[in-house]
């Protein structure tokens, strides 16, 4: 399947000559350090010792009941450390950085989970640390800009397009094509040149070994279905990697934003609007015009706010083995909030997407069918946003009182 | 056809120059201006970009000018017919600068034979190394029009040879690491780089990213065939206006 990071067509490495030696470099790297039984050991032992892995599967009884269909599983990746999956290949490629000799990590965010991720990374660590954020984004995740500026990290707000994750995966790589030697590029999602899309899928991939495990350890037998959302679509690729041979149905899902009949929306894989291009160093499914200029996406979580999709994916979509959907922004905060009512559990916006999919097909299946949805990451960061989607009135008065004190 | 073309021109210059614009930026009506004053003041070949939403190899100057033409209304249709206009009134070659995507949607046949039939010499695409390139080498293959494949200073000597096997018209060295516009240290480092790209091909080479003046020209004279000059026009355009270009030309030989 793989040649050159081809996957049936998609992926690839199209890349300015400049960084060709580099991409040369990583991949060797990132082939040994596959090949060797303690990377992957040395691998599993900090996620266990750092972070919180293996992050359990918790059995969501009240939502089960609440629609009378098949039983709800939740794979929890919103207890890692920084709170979403994205540190699984954060640490991942920290670990390979060290190997490489390099001192410094830089790296594109749209949420900021991926930025704080690497900050957090960078700290332990001990590398210089920058990451580019779209400006828009930087408006909306401010609570992980915060934390990003106490890691020691160098926040840069990318005023550039559309100034939101396609941007700063730009700058990013203009950084990178200045400072490769002693740089390197953590890219976080699925998508990029290869290495990226197979490297970053194969760190995420423990999400899906464990929770293979963990389900078969409760209940004796596979889930019918699995949901995630998909923004890269590094998360989805992390749980969808365990169970790619198992008759269990994959089904991503993407950002409906307002609508897919409103062009106000990042899906790809869902809705007719994307058509395959070649942009930021690799070919797969991308919203653009009939020139070949990428079109503004929106989303109300950042992280899925996206014009291209991981190759590996739209591989996955074309063979027919993942199934892809879309769910807009209201849908996504009704279920965030059912969610928070019923389970006592707060996904994080673009999480909320996969877990709308889920409510709409569970009480359809039977009592017998076991569905797990991966929540990706916790909603805390995205309090500024759901204060608004709830229009909350003490939240205002709270901010209102809190700008008179800065004022005063 | 350019190899020869540059060869013969570099029997009466040291050196060559080629300039690099972004159409539609600021206007059509103003790059056929710049193009004229231009080959006017003894531009010997120019390259034309169409503008691309995400230019990753650009830096700021660059990628401002193909945001602007862009939210301006560029489309590749309009850039095809102003290469067309430009390949009638002007008796230079000129090429294509753009970013894969560009060729690629356009369909890479389709995309050769419009060059072939407005009689552009050749295409730049920084973003497409020869290993994903093969129908693009095709089509240029058979409608006679030359890729112009990028050497830099981070290309192993075995990929010079590699890269030049694929490579026709002249070779294309990058100066620095870095994106187009900054500044670079005209030394001893690039001399020994520019030696290296000199052993990879018979092919003219031309230097470009951060070459900004007749220092910078006169530095490379012996060593390289062309000179390219990107990003210094196009500032000096936003700076002093469209009239200021002729004396710039000039000034650097």
């Amino acid at each position: 399947m793989i040649d050159r990071g081809y996957y049936e067509g998609f992926g690839g490495a199209y890349l300015p000559e400049i960084l060709v030696a580099t991409f040369d470099d990583l991949e060797d790297k990132f082939i040994k350090a596959k090949n060797d039984p303690s990377f992957w050991q040395e691998y599993t032992d900090i996620m266990s010792t750092y972070s919180c892995r293996p992050t359990p599967v918790t059995f969501a009884e009240n939502l089960t009941n609440h629609f009378n269909g098949a039983r709800i599983y939740i794979k929890r990746e919103d207890l890692n450390h920084t709170g979403a999956h994205k540190v699984n290949n954060v640490m991942g490629q920290g670990l390979l950085v060290k190997r490489m000799g390099k001192t410094r990590v830089i790296a594109e965010t749209g949420a900021g989970q991926h930025g704080v991720a690497t900050a957090t990374m960078a700290a332990k660590f001990g590398f210089k640390c920058t990451i580019y954020m779209g400006e828009v984004d930087v408006q909306r995740q401010r609570p992980n800009v915060f934390w990003m500026d106490r890691l020691g990290a160098e926040v840069i707000p990318v005023r550039e397009g559309t100034r939101i994750l396609k941007d700063a995966i730009n700058e990013a790589f203009r950084d990178w094509v200045g400072n490769m030697d002693m740089t390197h590029y953590v890219l976080g999602t699925a998508c990029g040149p290869h290495p990226f899309p197979e490297m970053v899928s194969y760190f995420q991939s423990i999400i899906g070994k464990e929770a293979r495990k963990q389900i078969l350890d409760k209940e004796g037998r596979l889930p019918s279905r699995i949901y995630a959302c998909v923004g890269g679509g590094s998360n989805a690729l992390g749980i969808f990697k365990g169970f790619l041979n198992d008759p269990v149905e994959l089904v991503g899902v993407e950002a409906g934003g307002r609508g897919l009949d409103s062009g106000r929306h990042a899906a790809r894989l869902s809705s007719k609007d994307a058509s395959i291009g070649v942009a930021q160093g690799y070919k797969t499914y991308f919203l653009q015009d009939s020139d070949g200029q990428m079109k503004e996406t929106h989303s109300v979580a950042a992280g899925l706010d996206y014009v291209g999709v991981s190759p590996i994916l739209a591989y996955l979509k074309e063979s027919g083995r993942v199934r892809f959907e879309s769910a807009t922004d209201r849908e996504v905060v009704d279920a965030m909030s059912l969610t928070i009512k019923k389970e006592g559990l707060i996904p994080a916006l673009e999480s909320a997407h996969a877990f709308v999919q889920a409510f709409k097909e569970a009480p359809k299946l039977s009592k017998e069918d076991i569905i797990l949805i991966n929540q990706s990451g916790r909603g805390d960061k995205d309090i500024f946003t759901v204060a608004d989607a709830f229009d909350d009135p003490r939240w205002k008065e709270f901010i209102k009182k809190k700008a008179e004190e800065y004022n005063a | 056809m350019l190899e020869s073309y540059l060869k013969s021109r570099l029997i009466e210059k040291k050196i060559l120059l080629m300039t690099h614009i972004v159409l539609g930026y600021p206007s059509f009506e103003e790059c056929f201006k710049i193009i004229e004053t231009m080959v006017n003041a003894g531009v010997d070949l120019m390259e034309l970009q169409i503008p691309f939403s995400e230019p990753i190899a650009d830096g700021p100057v660059i990628l401002h000018a193909n945001q602007k033409s862009l939210a301006e209304g560029s489309t590749v249709e309009k850039c095809l017919d102003f290469a067309q206009n430009v390949t009638r009134s002007f008796d230079i070659p000129f090429l294509f600068m753009s970013y894969y995507n560009i060729l690629f949607k356009y369909g890479i046949d389709r995309f050769a034979v419009a060059m072939a039939e407005r009689n552009m010499k050749g295409a730049i695409v920084p973003d497409l190394p020869p290993e994903e390139g093969q129908d693009y080498l095709n089509a240029m293959k058979q409608y006679n029009l030359d890729p112009i494949f990028i050497f830099s200073p981070t290309t192993p000597d075995e990929r010079m040879n590699y890269l030049a096997s694929f490579g026709r018209g002249f070779i294309y060295c990058v100066a620095r690491k870095g994106v187009t516009g900054l500044d670079t240290d005209f030394s001893g480092q690039l001399n020994k780089y520019l030696e290296r790209c000199r052993m990879a091909t018979h092919l003219p080479l031309a230097l470009g990213f951060g070459v900004k003046d007749k220092n910078d020209i006169d530095f490379l004279k012996g060593k390289t065939d062309i000179a390219v000059i990107g990003t210094q026009t196009i500032r000096l355009v936003e700076k002093k206006g469209v009239g200021a270009v002729g004396e710039f030309i000039g000034s650097l030989r």
